[in-house]
């Protein structure tokens, strides 16, 4: 099976390309990004004309339901959100039910994702046994098992002991700590940010030091084992400027930030609106052009969709009792690029945060167009518009407040490892 | 942000949800409504027909004896039949949801529920999800709003004290956690008091508390000073176990309200409580039992509140003030009954008519 892309605008940030050019691929590889092989006979050729063609994206951050949880969402329903964001690589979080912690759910992962025809699922392994924060799980099985890295989800491990054994067992595997910092206690079992808005409308919340005592803990425990760490879903300024002070000293540490922490802050939270609650929480102004700042500065290397789909039920209620989180894998690429056209980051910094950065992070050889690489290729119109709505949208989970908005930018072609796994078909 | 989830496209009060988003001239027109409504109770005949026919469901998912017994009290003298649930010992102890315990009850021909509910934005969700002709009134949400509560003092301080514009007024106590002191505050700014100031701990104060539109002093005896009005706030035992406080004792030694430290404030001023009050822990005996103190006055004004509360909801609301604002002086006309009115949303925007024989309304 041969593919040529055609007349597109070549954006791979990892191999410093952007221009007008051709991508070849075959046997499921890229074969070249320049001159047109000997010999080279295409099946299909991808008419690109007007259109980004950039390295399929890795999201670092998803959640797809399924197993304990399929009536939220199944693997069938968010692989075709995936597939129709430009995501072709995604990392599954632990606390799936059953949680990811012994290798038999690693092969059920596994197992599922080849039904959904999507194979590049990979398992985050739970840190400790059940998420409970207290025996270190099987780290060394789990990763022979196929995990890309081990975390605790949004469980915490209270005892910094434990925390700092199971840094030092994942060090001595040579396995990245997925981290999202948060303190239980701090939390209170809040659910906005501890501001103004919050204490308006009588909501429990969490303070920001809540992120960042965690943080702060979880970067000496880096310095003490010498575990390489990754910190998930950063939400305030005072983590950004901690990451910058740690990278600054030495430290081997990356961060990322969920799309929807770019641009909504508790000022948009509609009055009890449970579309908004998210963990951690919108926090602020400040924070959110903090967060953008660290972006563009390479303090916080890579975006991630932070995608959690719900049930209707799950988002019934009062406020305080809805679940938290988002579904937001198709709004991954407009948002990005409301980015760049607010000036935020450059275009090339927008793709570099959804492929190439969190393939380094993973220590992929992917996120790029290189010739050798996998075939992981998004085409995306940047100008076409699109409206959130029940026509446009694959995720089983409606729990996005961008619901019923026009956005701009949309994937037409996704390609996994050389298979089309999604072509936009225009209405009308 | 407004709420205009609580006005109909007349801008009239659909429901009654929080005082924010609901301007000085509501407010008013509540407060005047209840005025008509507030000498009635001390007839031998203390009923109206207004609600004549509409079902009011009191839905308490959180204990409350007050509360619940003055709406229930302002629905039977509007005629209204009214039926309470408390639901903290009902249906969701069987799982069932909040939406499928709205659901039931609309099923049953219900017109205006009165909510109570442990969690903040219960009462918005309920009005969201409920039928259009379904009026709700939050009796409390969690943290975030008791407007009547707000209503019924800033009733109970304009018989006292008209002129908010020259008011200083001071809340004392675990504004956190308080829907009280969320909705006095609303209601006071919007009424145009001069100042409002809230007097606790830091541990009892929610982040950036001064942009609800308040002062902030952690001492009493400082804080008491130009005080016009003195609202104390329920302690909840429970604050000591969480470490938010060392002990009651501790806690009556720096805020409690004894009748010395009433003396810093103005020599007039008067002492409100939502209750139930813990004696001995925010306020002494003396205080609560004393001369400065309105907090009967309080629970009395509650039920003409809540009375103008649910008939402007139900859009029945008649305007019958004249010019008199003072406590007990009826309308000067004739009160009589409506004869083969069974709605009460077709009645005629005229006086309050009332029960023939009722000696007490000439």
């Amino acid at each position: 099976m041969m593919i040529r892309i055609d007349h597109g605008r070549i954006v791979d940030p990892a191999n410093d390309i952007d221009r007008v050019d051709s991508v070849y691929i075959a046997g499921g590889k890229i074969v070249s990004v320049t001159d047109e092989p000997a010999g080279f006979k295409p099946d299909t050729v991808i008419d690109a004309s007007d259109k980004i063609v950039c390295p399929g994206f890795i999201d670092l951050s998803t959640r797809l339901r399924d197993m304990g949880h399929s009536r939220k969402a199944t693997f069938k329903s968010e692989v075709l959100a995936a597939a129709a964001a430009g995501v072709t690589t995604l990392c599954l979080q632990p606390d799936t039910a059953p949680v990811i912690d012994t290798p038999a759910v690693v092969e059920l992962i596994k197992e599922l994702a080849e039904k959904a025809d999507y194979p590049q699922i990979y398992a985050v392994g739970a840190l400790t046994q059940k998420l409970e924060g207290s025996e270190l799980s099987s780290m060394l099985s789990l990763k022979q098992a196929g995990c890309i890295a081990v975390g605790n989800a949004n469980e915490p491990v209270k005892n910094l002991l434990i925390l700092r054994r199971a840094m030092e067992y994942a060090a001595s595997h040579d396995l990245l700590l997925m981290f999202r910092p948060n303190d239980f206690d701090l939390g209170n079992n809040g659910c906005a940010h501890e501001g103004a808005v919050a204490t308006r409308y009588g909501l429990p919340s969490i303070p920001e030091a809540a992120e960042t005592i965690a943080l702060a803990q979880c970067l000496e425990l880096a310095e003490l084992t010498g575990c390489r760490v990754h910190f998930g879903q950063l939400s305030c300024k005072r983590s950004v400027i901690k990451i910058h002070q740690a990278k600054k000293y030495g430290l081997k540490v990356s961060a990322d930030v969920a799309i929807h922490q770019l641009h909504l802050t508790e000022n948009d939270m509609k009055p009890f609106d449970s579309a908004y609650h998210v963990l951690p929480p919108l926090r602020t102004e400040d924070d959110k052009q903090y967060l953008r700042q660290g972006l563009a500065g390479g303090t916080i290397n890579s975006i991630c969709s932070d995608h959690q789909p719900h049930d209707l039920d799950a988002k019934l209620g009062a406020f305080p009792e809805t679940e938290p989180g988002m579904s937001s894998l198709e709004t991954l690429l407009p948002l990005m690029l409301k980015l760049v056209s607010q000036h935020a980051i450059t275009l090339e910094q927008g793709i570099a945060c959804l492929s190439a950065n969190p393939a380094r992070v993973l220590r992929l050889d992917s996120g790029a167009l290189t010739p050798g690489f996998a075939a992981d290729v998004c085409v995306f119109d940047p100008e076409l518009e699109w409206q959130v709505n029940s026509v446009n949208w694959k995720s089983q989970g409606v729990n996005t407040p961008f619901w019923g908005q026009t956005l701009k930018g949309r994937v037409t072609h996704t390609l996994q490892a050389g298979k089309i796994i999604h072509r936009l078909i225009e209405r009308g | 942000m407004t709420d205009n989830l609580q006005l109909n496209a007349e801008g009239k009060l659909k429901h009654f949800l929080t005082i924010e988003g609901l301007d000085k001239t509501l407010l008013t027109e509540i407060l005047d409504t209840a005025e008509s409504f507030a000498g009635m109770s001390e007839h031998q005949v203390k009923k109206v027909p207004l609600l004549r026919g509409k079902t009011i469901v009191n839905l308490f998912f959180e204990n409350s004896t007050r509360t619940r017994t003055t709406f229930e009290l302002a629905a039977t003298r509007l005629s209204a039949d009214v039926i309470n649930m408390n639901i903290a010992t009902s249906a969701t102890s069987k799982g069932e949801s909040l939406l499928d315990t709205i659901r039931n009850l609309e099923s049953m021909f219900v017109d205006m529920f009165v909510v109570r509910h442990a969690l903040s934005g219960a009462a918005h969700f309920i009005a969201q999800q409920t039928a259009p002709h379904i009026s709700v009134i939050n009796a409390g949400d969690g943290q975030h709003a008791h407007p009547t509560q707000a209503m019924l003092d800033m009733f109970t301080i304009r018989q006292l004290k008209p002129d908010f514009s020259n008011l200083r007024v001071a809340i004392i106590g675990d504004i956190l956690h308080s829907r009280v002191a969320r909705s006095e505050i609303q209601a006071l700014n919007t009424l145009g008091a001069a100042e409002v100031r809230v007097i606790a701990s830091k541990t009892l104060l929610p982040a950036h508390v001064e942009s609800l539109g308040v002062t902030v002093s952690h001492n009493l005896t400082e804080g008491l000073k130009d005080i016009d009005v003195v609202m104390m706030l329920r302690l909840q035992k429970e604050r000591m176990t969480s470490a938010l406080l060392p002990s009651e004792s501790e806690y009556f030694k720096c805020f409690g309200l004894t009748e010395e430290k009433l003396k810093i404030a103005k020599p007039d001023a008067i002492v409100m409580h939502p209750g139930p009050i813990n004696r001995g822990v925010e306020i002494d005996s003396k205080v609560a039992d004393g001369p400065q103190s309105v907090i009967l006055k309080q629970v009395s004004n509650g039920i003409a509140v809540r009375m103008a509360i649910m008939a402007m909801a139900m859009q029945t609301a008649t305007h019958t003030v004249h010019g008199d604002r003072h406590a007990g002086s009826l309308p000067t006309s004739g009160i009589h009954t409506i004869p083969g009115d069974r709605h009460a949303g077709s009645l005629p925007a005229c006086d309050i008519h009332t029960i023939p024989g009722d000696k007490g309304a000439v």
